[in-house]
């Protein structure tokens, strides 16, 4: 019998999973943005988990909106590696801290 | 039972490939391992009955964002030495705080003060539900709005990645609007009157 802890569990697990992984690729920007949409993955199945078990489709059209913020996030962020590693030659985050922010 | 082989299965699967992306020397398997997370979550959603959903995570996802992934990776050349310094130095710290972390939300979702074995029976549909139809049936009604504001938000991006990225070289032809639009009649059009000249 699954039951919503079994659902929630994954999504914790893959949650804990992504932080890890954006503290130990800390220099690679691309593997950081792949991080990220690790964690809205996890944070999509915690809200099918909810809609499932409480029935309600209300939860299915938030994974919907957030599925187009993470698609429009990966746009951009893709090209502004591309600029950065055609300014720069290299995606190491250390080399982003020129203006002294 | 059967349930419970898929759902272990496909989350065995999820896990090693989500540990694997992490870990990974090499950002094109890094994005190879992430496009298997991404079908095994796939799974785990068609398990709980959000079809339309997970079908539009294998094509949105891995057709559109991982294949952008893949292409900037491959598109750079990228001195991976560098960028795997301080990887087992930070090991021990993202391990604790994965840990930790996990302790955190597992304290709330494992406790029965938070309400959470209420819906302990999953709401099943008969299969004739369609899923698709009742996603729709409340996209475009009562979430119109926040339906019209994510397509912006889509056009947003597209106009966004397009003018990070263009290069403004010689070689670029591009007609420029606001000089096509500020021109006048009297810049274009030349009238010449030409005298009848006779037959003779």
């Amino acid at each position: 019998m699954l039951t919503l802890t079994h659902f929630l569990t994954i999504g914790a697990i893959l949650f804990c999973l992504s932080v890890a992984g954006i503290f130990i690729n800390r220099k690679n920007v691309i593997v950081l943005l792949m991080c990220i949409e690790l964690m809205l993955l996890a944070v999509n199945m915690n809200f099918i988990a909810f809609s499932h078990f409480n029935g309600d489709v209300a939860g299915q059209v938030f994974v919907f909106f957030i599925l187009t913020v993470a698609a429009s996030e990966a746009a951009i962020g893709l090209a502004i590696l591309v600029v950065l590693f055609r300014n720069r030659n290299s995606i190491n985050v250390e080399d982003l801290g020129t203006m002294k922010g | 039972m059967f349930e419970q082989v898929v759902f272990y299965s496909f989350a065995a699967v999820l896990v090693l490939a989500a540990t694997m992306v992490i870990t990974v020397r090499n950002p094109v398997h890094a994005a190879l391992f992430l496009v298997l997370s991404f079908f095994a979550s796939s799974g785990l959603w068609l398990l709980m009955e959000a079809e339309f959903l997970a079908i539009a995570l294998v094509l949105v996802y891995v057709g559109a964002v991982m294949v952008l992934f893949l292409f900037v990776v491959m598109m750079l050349d990228i001195n991976l030495t560098v960028l795997r310094e301080g990887f087992a130095r930070y090991l021990p710290v993202a391990g604790m705080v994965a840990v930790l972390m996990f302790i955190a939300i597992g304290m709330v979702i494992e406790h029965e003060h938070f309400g959470l074995e209420k819906p302990a029976s999953a709401v099943t549909h008969a299969a004739d539900y369609s899923n698709t139809r009742e996603l729709g049936l409340a996209l475009y009604t009562q979430y119109i709005w926040p339906f019209e504001i994510a397509a912006v938000i889509l056009l947003v991006a597209i106009i966004a990645a397009i003018a990070l990225t263009l290069r403004h070289t010689r070689q670029t032809k591009a007609p420029k609007p606001e000089k096509q639009v500020a021109v006048r009649r009297q810049d274009r059009v030349r009238l010449i009157k030409v005298d009848a000249e006779r037959q003779g």
